[in-house]
């Protein structure tokens, strides 16, 4: 025991007390199951201990920082351009749209803004870093169901995005695109007729996903019905993004915010589902890339004439102050609140990321579950592990 | 093998072993990053296909693999886990560093919580260096470290020679860590090291 930590230590009592109880109840052995922290179920390293009474949950413990990077600590010691690099690998699968926030409350504290056409191709970058990042989910799901396929048509259509980010920022996962007042380049000729035909083929996926998987008995029976969160359970939790559009609250940070951001410009839908178990949340992810691809579409039609940066110094000082920009990235809502000294690094930057919320849930929504739905519940959650540690 | 271990393998048998063993390599995936998802684009998408290169990117456990794969940001919660999950695998075993945080840390450099550079650990085959590295970066690899396969004397293997690290470009970080994993493998064999000359 003078191994555990403190926190070990107390689940392993707690752990003790949950066998005594069943046991006096049930006259069974309890038992712990390990899952992690290595396991392809938990989107990364999350080690997740579970006290089981035969096949269902007691109560689930889940063990994260095996990815902690020590972010808010590395964002003090580096400069405003640099810290661009460092937030691109919070949440890996959709690089672009963790350096937008960022930006933004940069700009926020520094009183600029960037020309239309950089809002503009802002806004196109983030929509595709979120259907890399959700059509990722829609063929992970998949495998977490026992079904091989999806994952294979998943990377097949996700290769043709990442190819366009590729051709626009020269980063095919890390794109470090943003700059402070504007983009670092303007797109590449060529790249939007190229983009129509994509988005064109992410349509056909979504469609070959809906009825492969989604109108498949064996998914529905999984997932329909399963990991129930009610609304009012999910706003007490801070859930956001997709798990909360599930649980029927129609709430979406792209609409309901008015940030120098080009959502306002297009017509979209905010999609959501009121049955808040597994299938409705990706049911509502897989919309959300439909949405996507006809946001992106509808953008790269008018993108207007210009510049792409604005004037700013050369050696960027951020004035003192601090500024709070939050935008929905693909997991959710995400933020960052920026606290400025006016040096050329921020002198503390608190990172609300989307996954830390949403995986919160799992020790309530666990409890009384059976074994094999621990992994689709955990699937249909959409955690990233970079972004709940950071 | 009694032969093997004294170091009396017939040169065309070892050929022929180690033809045999680099190309059905069982790769354990070891993703923790954002290079698990070149990774999994490497060894799970159609357009890269890693099982042309007779590599198996599916054992169940560790106990069944060749070769891991660490791809991703090391933390110093998750080192002893790599560590142990890495001496449960049998020997001859191979390991790939993919990414530049698994080779030295990458852009944590200075972070309280990163190890730098899984080297530190356990002894390392390959570098792929890159941020992360593209899927073609990583089949690279994989067919560097079966190049060195093929030329391995197994008889100096079971005594703990000969485990030279290759990096895809050599950096001079590199190639002074080759000196400490040479060092590191020989521990591991548990057999003095005879330099003779």
């Amino acid at each position: 025991m003078t191994l555990l930590g403190d926190r070990q230590q107390l689940s392993y009592i707690a752990s003790q007390a949950a066998d005594a109880r069943v046991n006096l109840e049930l006259e069974t052995e309890g038992m712990t199951l390990n899952i992690g922290p290595q396991h392809p179920a938990t989107h990364g390293t999350l080690r997740i201990i579970a006290r089981l009474d035969g096949e269902q949950v007691v109560w689930v413990d889940p063990s994260c920082g095996y990815m902690h990077r020590g972010y808010e600590k590395l964002t003090e010691v580096r400069t405003y351009p640099q810290v661009t690099a460092l937030v691109n690998r919070i949440d890996w699968l959709g690089s672009f749209a963790n350096e937008v926030p960022f930006i933004l409350a940069a700009e926020k504290l520094m009183g600029i803004e960037a020309p239309l056409r950089a809002q503009h191709i802002r806004t196109i970058l983030f929509e595709l870093s979120r259907i890399a990042n959700v059509s990722l989910f829609l063929g992970d799901l998949g495998v977490q169901l026992g079904a091989i396929t999806p994952v294979f048509m998943a990377f097949r259509d996700r290769e043709y995005v990442l190819n366009l980010i590729e051709g626009a920022t020269g980063g095919r996962f890390h794109p470090n695109f943003d700059r402070i007042g504007g983009l670092k380049d303007d797109l590449p000729a060529g790249w939007i007729d190229e983009t129509r035909t994509v988005m064109k083929k992410l349509r056909r996926f979504c469609d070959e996903i809906e009825d492969l998987l989604f109108g498949n008995e064996i998914f529905q029976s999984r997932t329909r019905g399963i990991g129930v969160i009610p609304r009012d359970i999910a706003l007490q939790y801070g859930m956001s993004g997709a798990n909360l559009r599930a649980s029927g609250v129609d709430w979406d940070l792209r609409r309901d915010q008015s940030l120098p951001m080009a959502w306002d410009k297009v017509d979209w839908k905010v999609w959501t589902h009121p049955d808040g178990d597994s299938f409705a949340r990706c049911w509502v992810r897989l919309q959300e890339v439909r949405e996507s691809t006809r946001i992106v579409e509808q953008l790269v039609d008018t993108i207007p004439a210009g510049p792409v940066m604005t004037k700013v110094p050369r050696i960027i000082k951020v004035p003192e102050g601090e500024a709070w920009v939050c935008t929905e990235n693909p997991l959710g809502e995400m933020g960052y609140y920026v606290v400025s000294q006016g040096d050329l690094g921020p002198f503390r930057v608190k990172i609300r990321s989307a996954s830390f919320n949403n995986m919160s849930i799992t020790p309530w929504l666990l409890k009384g579950v059976y074994v094999p739905d621990i992994v689709t519940i955990l699937a249909s959650l959409y955690f990233i592990l970079g972004d709940i540690d950071r | 093998m009694g032969l093997v271990d004294r170091g009396r393998l017939p040169k065309p048998l070892t050929q022929l072993f180690n033809m045999g063993r680099s190309y059905s390599l069982w790769v354990y995936q070891w993703g923790l990053a954002c290079c698990a998802i070149e990774m999994g684009a490497a060894f799970g998408s159609p357009r890269y296909d890693v099982m042309r290169l007779g590599v198996i990117p599916l054992p169940a456990s560790p106990r069944q693999a060749d070769l891991v794969v660490i791809s991703g940001t090391v933390t110093d919660k998750m080192a002893p886990v790599i560590k142990r999950l890495y001496e449960q695998m049998p020997e001859p075993k191979y390991v790939i560093s993919m990414g530049s945080c698994a080779n030295c840390g990458g852009p944590y450099w200075d972070s309280y919580s990163v190890t730098k550079g899984i080297d530190q650990i356990i002894p390392v085959d390959v570098y792929v260096p890159g941020c992360p590295p593209r899927p073609e970066a990583l089949l690279e690899g994989v067919v560097m470290l079966q190049q060195r396969i093929k030329n391995e004397d197994m008889g100096a293997r079971w005594r703990g020679e000969g485990s030279q690290p290759m990096a895809l470009a050599q950096s001079a970080k590199q190639a002074v860590k080759k000196q400490v994993v040479d060092g590191e493998s020989a521990e591991r064999g548990g057999v003095p090291v005879v330099v003779d000359h």
